[in-house]
């Protein structure tokens, strides 16, 4: 038994177990956590298939957003756990022979010898060769298009998240942007005609200084 | 040794275990999100497994763009979920039957 056969036997029973306790766990927070425990071991097991590039971007964009961002909704909601857990032991015997059945059929269809999936691993590749490079360069040339629509679809994600939960006050105020542009100069300043008011010089005014004056 | 099978067994293990939890939580929202990125976790591992044992790169490339789609699709369901909890006061999935569906 080699050492990376004990590597995945160790992370295998991990991801299971992790993967049980997020569907079993009583708190919401402690499921997401066990998810974070889940992508780690994950991560593990893809650089056990040299897959590097991928398993940093599991933990960097699962672990650190995606599972932020769920444990973020789960500790700002005042969520009653225990009205949703009502039913889980009377649905367990259908989801437990539902589950089984299908690691049953799939356990006897991909180790059988006919479809020649019992394959041992290439091993890794040459050391000078780079999993981060050969990814970037055909992700960069073959593939060049679907990675730019992939960030449209991560754009659309953004506006649509903000759209979704922007609340606006009534008491807030704030300005108009519509209005400020659409505005003109006849809004504002307004021209009238009218006629000139002609001032007449007061010359009765300079006598009575004099006057004043003994 | 460690061969192709072991990892799609492994990967079919998971999958079933979240199609179970998705019986099992039915009535809360996060939880039914969190089997569906546990589902993708699978079929990732599918992908990156035949990438290895096929020599062929265009798997991993396939996975990173689930990776960018599962993150969206999170982002968007939990700011449904809160605008839901928002409006309604509740996430169970029995009480949301304003369609009458």
């Amino acid at each position: 038994m080699t050492f990376q056969t004990i590597l995945f036997y160790l992370f295998g029973f991990m991801l299971i177990a992790s993967g049980l306790a997020v569907i079993t766990v009583r708190n919401a927070v402690h499921a997401a956590l066990f998810l974070v425990l889940a992508f780690f071991t994950a991560a593990a097991l893809w650089v056990l298939l040299f897959a590097e590039f991928l398993a940093v971007t599991l933990i960097l964009v699962y672990v650190g957003a995606v599972m932020v961002l769920f444990l973020f909704v789960v500790m700002m909601l005042d969520i009653n756990f225990a009205k949703l857990r009502e039913g889980f032991w009377r649905y367990l015997p259908v989801a437990a022979a539902v589950a089984i059945a299908m690691v049953a059929e799939m356990v006897l269809l991909l180790t059988s010898k006919q479809f020649g999936l019992g394959v041992a691993s290439p091993g890794a590749a040459p050391a000078a060769a780079s999993n981060v490079k050969e990814l970037g360069r055909v992700l960069y040339t073959d593939y060049l298009l679907p990675f730019e629509l992939a960030s449209v679809v991560l754009l659309i994600a953004i506006i649509a998240a903000i759209a979704l939960t922007l609340r606006t006050r009534k008491e807030t105020k704030y300005q108009n942007m519509g209005d400020q542009v659409r505005v003109k100069s006849t809004d504002r300043l307004k021209i009238i005609s009218m006629d000139a008011e002609v001032e007449k010089p007061a010359e009765p005014a300079a006598p009575a200084a004099e006057g004043g004056k003994p | 040794m460690i061969t192709l099978s072991h990892y799609l067994v492994l990967s079919a293990a998971l999958f079933s275990i979240s199609v179970a939890g998705i019986f099992l939580n039915r009535k809360n929202l996060i939880v039914l999100l969190m089997c569906i990125e546990l589902m993708l976790l699978a079929v990732n591992m599918n992908f990156i497994a035949f990438s290895h044992h096929l020599h062929d790169i265009a798997g991993q490339v396939f996975v990173f763009f689930i990776l960018t789609v599962a993150a969206a699709e999170s982002a968007i369901g939990l700011a449904i979920l809160v605008v839901l909890f928002r409006n309604l006061n509740t996430i169970n999935v029995a009480d949301i039957d304003k369609l009458k569906g």
